[in-house]
């Protein structure tokens, strides 16, 4: 949007001021994930930034947090890094255990949220379905509800139905988090989706079987991975329900952070969201590719 | 009727000669039926998983038969006798009674707890006397008020009256910072220990601020995406969309060594020489660093709904209003920003909501004064262990939420909802 031949000073002072303002603003967006990544490779157990890292002193920058991650809780921390070294970290490392658990508690969660939301979603489409807006409300609600009233239900109604303490209990509670992400990414795509493209395959003789896994789901597959991909983020950001559902060795990321940065936090926590962040990054390119297939897919040019 | 019936050859029929209406109605409903079989597995899922449990909340929050439950001689002579009835003996007998079985199953710390929560101090007075319940003999009433002169008092068996009905309204009067006094009306707790209203006000107004602040600094931004090219604005939509897309915890965490004391921004200011080393400025651990970090992470919730809206804004309203005459204020001000309506109260609903019930961040940078209603359910429920009280609150929360959820769904509608 350039400025019109027509425009007065004052107006050429403005647009310079509010592309400063809009310039601030983003950088209040990005520059805290950003300062994180220098800061995780401290070499003092400092929140912030050293001498001799402003310096760009080599001296200044260390691994040593990333290397706590995969050593704090193992039982022979310092013998030689051979094989019998690694496989202690791997079975005791705190961190190495808890990623575990988030891997497993979001892999499960994610399947079945995204399976029954995607089912869920393609009945919501239809424009016959019954009672729709009621339904989507509801379906849409665990989102809305703030997180701490659904962890106190769930702690009352896993402690009467023995689920508590057990990975199934977190499962169905993440999976509960992650299906109206996966509602609204997938009925987002079937808005555009042509209904007459499904017609022609079952004129042409296409069981309706056939025709959902050869035309219908290869043209939402977008919306459902990316809807996939929400219902896992969420569900390996979630800490709330794990702390209250959750026994006290099954330990996952975010909750580790947690009782980290309340206990005593040092920059492991930070090296920890750095690696975060990068998978963030890796998951946000991943969605950008899909919207552009997805757009691709639909005929609409990236402009 | 019949003829007329028979008389009208024309009428439409299905090629299986049932009435065209009938057909179609039939063909309609199974149609329907199907859309619901789609739907039915995942409803049935998050009614069990989800609707069920808040619904048990609910009820946890008017029902508790801690007492009830376990003095149960006690609970029979309060049903029987009225209102205002002097405790006589058979009273105390029943006590003694109840006391003695209730140390037995080691229930008495309990019910003890749920007398406390009603009338403070008195959970000692319950686990003493349940120690000797064993040695008391008749008459009981003398022999209870030996042991403690606070048996005999009008408050206390009032107190065991009230919590002896299983079913009670008085911890939303808890919450509301209210309580059931001797005559049975009900009254305000001193303005000095009024905790529950106060944190209430402090929820809903530091929502209102965050959301606030994200508007304004949301404005700017969502318009200059909508306006430039989409190349450019894809490519800064990024920088909306990578905290979006970043761990809550791992935000909190970058705000934390931000504004610690000893933290980025407070060091750079003494390097800059604008603040003395020992004139820190305190970020964290208050009102300031819970608004700070929500803001930043509640930003993105307002642009993305403002951004949908803006990018469907035609330009050549503003374009015509300025032709006309306007300057390029009024233009803003009278052809804009009534279009951006829409977008504007769909991201501050949903900031306002998702606000309201935030519990991360205010619990680890809050401190105490950044506290909000969330915290307050999360100490009922991991430390004070008064879940009913904790769940009173969480149903007052949640009326709140589903109000404004409501709102937004008549006003934005759910199914056009949009992630990034």
């Amino acid at each position: 949007m350039a400025l019109p031949v027509y425009a007065t000073p004052l107006e050429r002072l403005w647009r310079w001021v509010y592309l400063a303002i809009c310039a601030l603003v983003f950088l209040f967006l990005i520059a805290p994930i950003l300062i994180i990544i220098p800061l995780s490779f401290n070499a003092e157990p400092y929140f912030t930034f050293t001498e001799k890292m402003l310096r760009l002193d080599p001296e200044g920058y260390s691994l040593r947090w990333y290397d706590t991650l995969l050593t704090m809780g193992m039982a022979a921390p310092d013998a030689p890094r051979d094989a019998a070294w690694w496989s202690d970290s791997w079975r005791n490392a705190a961190w190495v255990n808890a990623a575990k658990n988030s891997l497993i508690i979001g892999f499960f969660a994610t399947i079945l949220a995204t399976c029954l939301g995607t089912l869920a979603a393609l009945g919501l489409a239809r424009p016959e379905m019954p009672y729709r807006r009621t339904i989507m409300a509801i379906l849409i609600s665990p989102m809305i509800v703030p997180i701490i009233i659904t962890a106190t239900g769930l702690f009352f109604f896993y402690s009467m139905t023995g689920l508590a303490n057990s990975y199934l209990g977190i499962i169905l509670a993440h999976a509960t988090l992650g299906i109206p992400f996966v509602i609204i990414t997938v009925t987002a795509t079937l808005v555009g989706f042509d209904q007459s493209l499904n017609r022609a395959a079952l004129s042409l003789g296409a069981s309706p079987t056939r025709a959902f896994f050869k035309v219908t789901m290869p043209l939402i597959m977008p919306g459902v991975i990316s809807g996939a991909l929400f219902a896992f983020v969420t569900s390996f950001d979630e800490v709330v329900v794990v702390l209250f559902v959750a026994a006290h060795d099954q330990q996952t990321i975010p909750r580790q952070m947690w009782n980290g940065i309340r206990e005593q936090i040092s920059p492991a926590i930070l090296a920890v969201a750095t690696i975060l962040v990068v998978i963030s990054i890796a998951l946000l390119t991943v969605l950008e590719l899909l919207r552009r297939r997805s757009e691709r897919l639909r005929g609409l040019s990236p402009g | 009727m019949a003829e007329i019936a028979r008389d009208a050859p024309e009428r439409m029929t299905a090629a299986d000669g049932t009435p065209l209406k009938a057909a179609l109605a039939r063909a309609q409903g199974r149609a329907r039926r199907r859309a619901f079989l789609l739907v039915a597995p995942l409803l049935v899922f998050v009614l069990a998983s989800f609707v069920i449990p808040i619904g048990q909340m609910l009820h946890r929050s008017v029902h508790n038969p801690v007492f009830s439950a376990n003095m149960p001689a006690t609970t029979a002579w309060f049903g029987a006798n009225p209102v205002g009835t002097e405790p006589d003996e058979a009273a105390f007998a029943a006590l003694a009674a109840d006391l003695a079985a209730a140390a037995e199953a080691r229930t008495i710390g309990a019910v003890g707890t749920r007398v406390n929560y009603e009338m403070q101090g008195t959970r000692s007075l319950f686990t003493s006397a349940g120690r000797k319940a064993d040695d008391l003999e008749a008459p009981f009433r003398a022999a209870m008020l030996d042991l403690d002169r606070r048996w005999g008092e009008p408050e206390l068996w009032n107190t065991m009256r009230n919590v002896s009905s299983p079913y009670t309204a008085n911890f939303y009067l808890a919450a509301a910072d209210r309580f059931r006094d001797l005559d049975g009306g009900i009254s305000r707790v001193a303005p000095e220990r009024q905790v529950y209203l106060t944190l209430f006000q402090r929820t809903f107004l530091l929502s209102a601020l965050i959301t606030a602040i994200c508007l304004l600094l949301g404005f700017p931004i969502a318009h200059l995406l909508a306006t430039l090219p989409l190349r450019y604005s894809n490519l800064l939509m990024i920088l909306v969309l990578l905290p979006f897309w970043t761990s809550l915890l791992v935000r909190t965490t970058a705000w934390m060594a931000i504004l610690q004391g000893q933290g980025v921004l407070n060091n750079a200011l003494v390097a800059l020489g604008v603040i003395g080393d020992d004139g820190r400025i305190a970020l964290m651990y208050n009102q300031a660093g819970t608004v700070i970090a929500m803001t930043h992470i509640l930003l993105p919730f307002m642009v993305l709904p403002l951004y949908s809206v803006m990018r469907n804004i035609n330009p050549s309203y503003v374009r015509a209003a300025r032709s006309l005459g306007a300057s390029s204020w009024t233009a803003f001000r009278r052809v804009y920003v009534p279009q951006t309506l829409p977008g504007v109260g769909a991201g501050a609903l949903l900031c306002f909501i998702l606000a309201v019930g935030y519990y991360i961040t205010p619990a680890l940078v809050g401190g105490a004064s950044g506290q909000l209603i969330s915290n307050l359910i999360a100490f009922h429920m991991q430390n004070s262990l008064n879940w009913s009280l904790a769940a009173a609150l969480a149903t007052l929360l949640l009326a709140a939420v589903l109000l404004l959820y409501w709102v937004y769904d008549r006003l934005v509608g759910v199914d056009n909802m949009k992630l990034g």
